[in-house]
């Protein structure tokens, strides 16, 4: 007795190589169909939302204005220099600003996650913080550090600048502390259990087994708190360094043309194009792990 | 096989368990629990879920504080406050039910890390040991792998090994089969087995009834967090004077586990 091999269709196969079913065939190509389709209509859709867009602003009665004092492009030539010059200010105060407030964020992180009547006071202390910076507005913490502390002149106070970068430092320390303890959290408490079993004290337990699976699974979030930090290093401007917006400020005075600001913000979002790339992917390829990890 | 150390001259047993009583926020779990375990003995514990198993094994690696009573090991009150706990589960390997392999660290890591770190060996002979081990079981060439991409049952056996590395003198088995495919299951009870004819002392809680009866030199069976009835397997899983007992064998028979 032979079988004979039958397609979903009931029809007879021909013996050889796989080949897709009629079936399968009419099911891809309508797929094509359909996603040529929808290609289209999106294609043609966002065309016209541009279009009305530019058509807009443009036809505005006082688009003519606005060309001038925004898009003048022999004042951005001009301010460009020293809008650069103030960007390098940017930049480094990014860089140890994000050191500062990612060792400060772990610090108060593992601070509010001991246990025990012992720690009380330091647990307290880096709750009340966390409660206190997340809410204050970084302006005003920054007038308080920049204005208010030179304000008591006491011996060695430091520059503006470094008052200022306190001031970030400990605003965005208070948003990184609980992106840090959402991780460690996130342990699962038998990892904690496997550790202490294996006769780990609670600091090797942390050190070895709970902080290196918590960061891998926070630094997308982590890297997302730096694109705003990058952003707001350019609040330092309001105590007086000359970085970027302070130098496109100076421009403005002088040219009555806001040109040097637009000049700033591209230059802000060109800066920022790494970073989100980065975080981009880093948040892409943890997805995937995770998808990995639930799939198992 | 059924040495109690009662006699003043004879070695304490390895792990005593005196009127031992655990609560969760009023509901009792272990009450007035006795239970003692010699040198080179396999303690079986089986009984319903819910029954006490794994809260014990926990309150013998001091993973969970005791309400009452007292556990000794090797003679040496561990319950006590004065007792450092991270010195007691030095002494003590205990083995999960879902493996509890750290992800992050390879195999040799995961194997090698407390030797390093807790018992101060060299990383040169913490990893000629944890390789030797591997091999042991059959694992030899995921030493550098990581965790999530074994089986089960090698993940499992991994995790025996990250026990075993630190010669416990008592080793705990919290249902180590429960979380596994039924043909993976074969592979990590083999090396149960083996360690016993080592001369392992071993604690474990298990639903394998089959494998109890193999693998145990006492069967005790728990109810409402009591040693209701203790024996040799024979008797406990075929000659049950406990009614309770009959009742829970009588579900796993039905249930096709025995």
């Amino acid at each position: 007795m032979t079988t004979t091999v039958t397609g979903p269709g009931g029809e007879p196969l021909p013996p050889g190589p796989y080949r897709p079913s009629q079936l399968q065939r009419e099911r891809e190509s309508y797929r094509r169909r359909q996603s040529v389709r929808s290609v289209l209509l999106a294609a043609v859709s966002t065309g016209v939302v541009g279009l009305v867009l530019i058509l807009g602003i443009v036809g505005s009665p006082g688009w003519e204005r606005v060309k001038e004092t925004f898009f003048d492009l022999e004042v951005g030539l001009d301010a460009l220099p020293a809008v650069l010059t103030g960007l390098w200010l940017n930049v480094r105060l990014l860089v140890f600003c994000a050191m500062g407030a990612l060792v400060l964020g772990l610090l108060v992180a593992i601070m509010r996650t001991l246990r025990g009547p012992v720690f009380f006071p330091l647990r307290a202390l880096a709750t009340s913080y966390t409660y206190g910076f997340r809410g204050a507005p970084l302006i005003i913490v920054l007038y308080l550090m920049t204005f208010g502390v030179p304000g008591l002149r006491l011996g060695g106070t430091p520059s503006v600048l470094v008052l200022g970068g306190i001031a970030l430092v400990i605003t965005y320390g208070a948003y990184l502390a609980e992106v840090f303890r959402a991780g460690i959290e996130s342990v699962h408490p038998s990892q904690i259990a496997a550790a202490r079993s294996l006769g780990l004290t609670y600091r090797q337990t942390m050190r070895h087994v709970v902080l290196p699976q918590a960061i891998r699974r926070v630094t997308p979030p982590l890297l997302n708190d730096m694109v705003a930090l990058q952003k707001d290093v350019g609040l330092i401007s309001l105590a007086g360094p000359i970085d970027a917006i302070r130098a496109a400020q100076i421009a403005t005075a002088q040219s009555y043309n806001f040109t040097p600001y637009l000049v700033a913000g591209v230059l802000f979002v060109l800066m920022a194009i790494p970073l989100v790339a980065v975080t981009d992917w880093v948040t892409m390829r943890a997805a995937r792990r995770q998808s990995a990890e639930g799939a198992r | 096989m059924t040495t109690t150390g009662h006699e003043p001259d004879a070695m304490p047993p390895v792990l005593a368990c005196r009127a031992v009583r655990k609560e969760f926020n009023g509901t009792v779990v272990l009450d007035d629990f006795a239970l003692e375990v010699a040198e080179h003995e396999v303690v079986v514990l089986i009984g319903a879920s819910g029954s006490g198993k794994s809260t014990l094994l926990r309150c013998v690696n001091l993973l969970e504080p005791i309400s009452d009573g007292a556990i000794h090991l090797d003679g040496e009150h561990i319950t006590d406050p004065r007792v450092d706990p991270d010195d007691v589960r030095r002494r003590i390997g205990m083995v999960f039910q879902s493996y509890n392999l750290f992800p992050h660290m390879t195999v040799l890591d995961n194997i090698t890390l407390a030797p390093e770190r807790v018992h101060g060996r060299s990383r040169a002979s913490a990893r000629t040991h944890a390789t030797e081990l591997l091999e042991r079981v059959g694992l030899g060439e995921k030493a550098g792998e990581y965790p999530d991409r074994l089986s089960g049952g090698q993940q499992q056996r991994v995790a025996i090994v990250r026990a075993l590395i630190n010669s416990p003198r008592l080793l705990l088995l919290d249902e180590v089969t429960s979380a596994l495919d039924p043909e993976l299951v074969g592979e990590v009870l083999s090396l149960i087995h083996s360690l016993r004819e080592e001369g392992m002392t071993m604690l474990l809680a298990t639903h394998e009834m089959g494998f109890a009866r193999q693998v145990a030199d006492r069967v005790c069976f728990l109810d409402k967090g009591r040693v209701l009835e203790q024996g040799p397997p024979e008797q406990v899983l075929f000659e049950p004077e406990q009614h309770r007992t009959r009742q829970f064998l009588q579900r796993i028979i039905d249930a096709g586990r025995l």
